[in-house]
């Protein structure tokens, strides 16, 4: 008998079927909703303060065609910020790789919009830029820029020094180390901070229509307030957060396509 | 020839007049302790680093002139793949570099079977076993058919089975491309069985201590490990290393 034995047989490791992954979430919610619509027949809760999921629900039917109106106008402004946002912050970012003079005075900069409070500029803006698109474009914008720029700039030098060495006995340029190395390495930094942008471009596009406009879901969701339909609140407030759940899983399927390299559970 | 470097805890200084002559085609080995300086002094040759004091001179050239036009192949220590392309198209990225894609896909594949990956040219790094891995950069360095092969301890992490078919496989290559190499490894039988000449390098500051010629005919024979010459070889390399560990 030896000191060590070795007898074992690896098992392939469980993972749940697709049904019983999506029926006991599916099952969570539900009850949530039952316990809700129950509570509030039971108690007789006033519709104006809390309404019932089924009453919801049926608001949700019935003004599809108010809430579909308002869900264009913040999608153009979400979608418009959250674009320009990351596309100012991922050419920043290069910038301040490639040139870290640009880094130390532009970034303090960045910092100090970051830090003035996204609700105390969009009055700011809605003033300077007037009640359409533009003020809440801006405003989507600025909330989603900074992290896309900190992970970014993050990503771009996440680079290891052996790469950067391959690349110099290559003689490459600084173009080809940008494209064929610190890009690529910096692309799951990237998706990491765009699915935090697109939360926070919709946040961004719906404070600022609480300011001023006559459109969005923002709009409508101040309008619904003041007016007590509470059934059009709720309703409202599901389409903003299916917005943003749509958005991230449109970055969630953009990375699967783009980055192919990786195991099933990443690394980083 | 010397290099300091500028550290936290001060000027550190990892080599000192290092004198090295390397002749066209010859296979020069780097064999020393760890620390004392082997993958600095290639990192010098290859004009990644500069040296401090002295000259280097590569082909009668300045190492910067000599990296311009591409003179060197360089395997690192670890295999520095890039993650998101696949072993063929890691291999393809010194012509791409380059601009050079005459039959490009070609001469991959080639190198592909030279080194044993012949199936493996669309398996990304992480897909590939370390020893595997390896010889991709290995097949990365040559596919420029460089002048000057620089090898910072390449089978550090092979298997010997493999280690030795890759040494045989590198005697080979170096036959038939004529190009220099400079080779580092901590393997004095390795050291002794592919090169002409074994640079034996001590620490504290680095420096060369024993430059031995090695008396043994090519081409080259696993079976000459087992001969009295070749362990007179290693034998000289052995005292040189030890002398070393122990404080003078
Ligand atoms: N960029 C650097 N900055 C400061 N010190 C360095 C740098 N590169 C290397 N050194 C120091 O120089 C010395 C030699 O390092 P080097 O990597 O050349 O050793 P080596 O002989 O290749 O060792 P090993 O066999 O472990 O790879 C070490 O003391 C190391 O700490
Ligand atoms: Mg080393």
């Amino acid at each position: 008998m030896g000191a060590v034995q070795v007898a074992a047989r690896v098992a392939p490791t469980r993972r749940a079927s697709p049904t019983t992954r999506l029926l006991v979430p599916a099952l969570g919610i539900l009850g949530v909703l039952s316990y809700w619509e129950l509570h509030i027949r039971f108690f007789k809760v006033p519709a104006y303060l809390v309404p019932a999921p089924s009453l919801i629900a049926q608001t949700f039917v019935e003004e599809w065609p108010t809430l579909q109106r308002n869900l264009g106008a913040t999608v153009i402004e979400a979608a418009g910020g959250f674009f320009i946002g990351n596309a100012v912050a991922i050419l920043l970012a290069t910038l301040f790789v490639h040139n870290k003079t640009m880094e130390r005075t532009l970034f303090p900069i960045a910092v100090a919009v970051r830090t003035v409070p996204i609700i105390a500029i969009a009055p700011i803006l809605v003033l300077l830029l007037g009640n359409g698109y533009a003020p809440k474009i801006v405003i989507a914008a600025l909330i989603s820029f900074f992290p896309t720029l900190v992970n970014m700039v993050r990503g771009l030098e996440a680079v290891e020094a052996s790469a950067l060495e391959l690349m110099r006995v290559l003689s490459a340029t600084r173009r080809q180390i940008l494209f064929k190395l610190r890009l690529p390495s910096s692309l799951p930094f990237l998706f990491a901070a765009l699915k935090i942008s697109t939360a926070s471009s919709v946040i961004g596009a719906i404070v600022a229509e609480w300011i001023g406009a006559d459109t969005g879901l923002g709009y409508l969701i101040v309008v619904s307030t003041f007016e007590f339909r509470t059934g059009l609140l709720y309703a409202t407030t599901a389409v903003a957060s299916f917005l943003a759940l749509g958005l991230f899983l449109a970055i969630v399927v953009l990375e699967r396509l783009v980055i192919r390299w990786q195991p099933e559970a990443p690394k980083r | 020839m010397g290099i300091t470097f500028s550290t936290s805890s001060g000027p550190l200084r990892a080599l000192d007049g290092v004198s090295l002559a390397i002749r066209p085609g010859e296979f020069v080995s780097l064999l020393g302790p760890s620390g004392c300086g082997k993958s600095t002094l290639l990192r010098l040759v290859a004009d990644i680093l500069a040296p401090t004091d002295g000259m280097i001179s590569v082909a009668g050239d300045v190492p910067a002139s000599a990296r311009r036009r591409r003179a060197f192949g360089f395997v690192f220590q670890d295999a520095t793949l890039l993650a998101w392309r696949d072993a063929e198209r890691n291999i393809l990225l010194p012509l791409e570099i380059a601009s050079d894609t005459h039959n490009a896909r070609q001469r991959a594949q080639r190198l592909l079977e030279l080194v044993g990956l012949a199936q493996f040219g669309g398996a990304y790094p992480w897909q590939l076993s370390g020893g595997m891995r390896q010889r991709v950069a290995i097949a990365r360095a040559l596919i420029t058919e460089p002048q000057i092969l620089l090898m910072d301890e390449p089978f550090g992490a092979l298997d010997e089975i493999t280690r030795e078919y890759m040494n045989l496989e590198l005697l080979r290559i170096w036959e038939a491309t004529r190009t220099t190499i400079l080779f580092v490894t901590h393997s004095s039988p390795e050291a002794v069985f592919l090169s002409d000449r074994v640079v034996v390098m001590g620490t504290n500051p680095g420096r060369v201590k024993l430059d031995l010629r090695v008396e043994l005919s090519r081409p080259r024979d696993p079976a000459m490990k087992e001969t009295v010459e070749f362990a007179r070889h290693t034998a000289a390399l052995r005292r040189a290393l030890v002398g070393e560990t122990r404080p003078a």
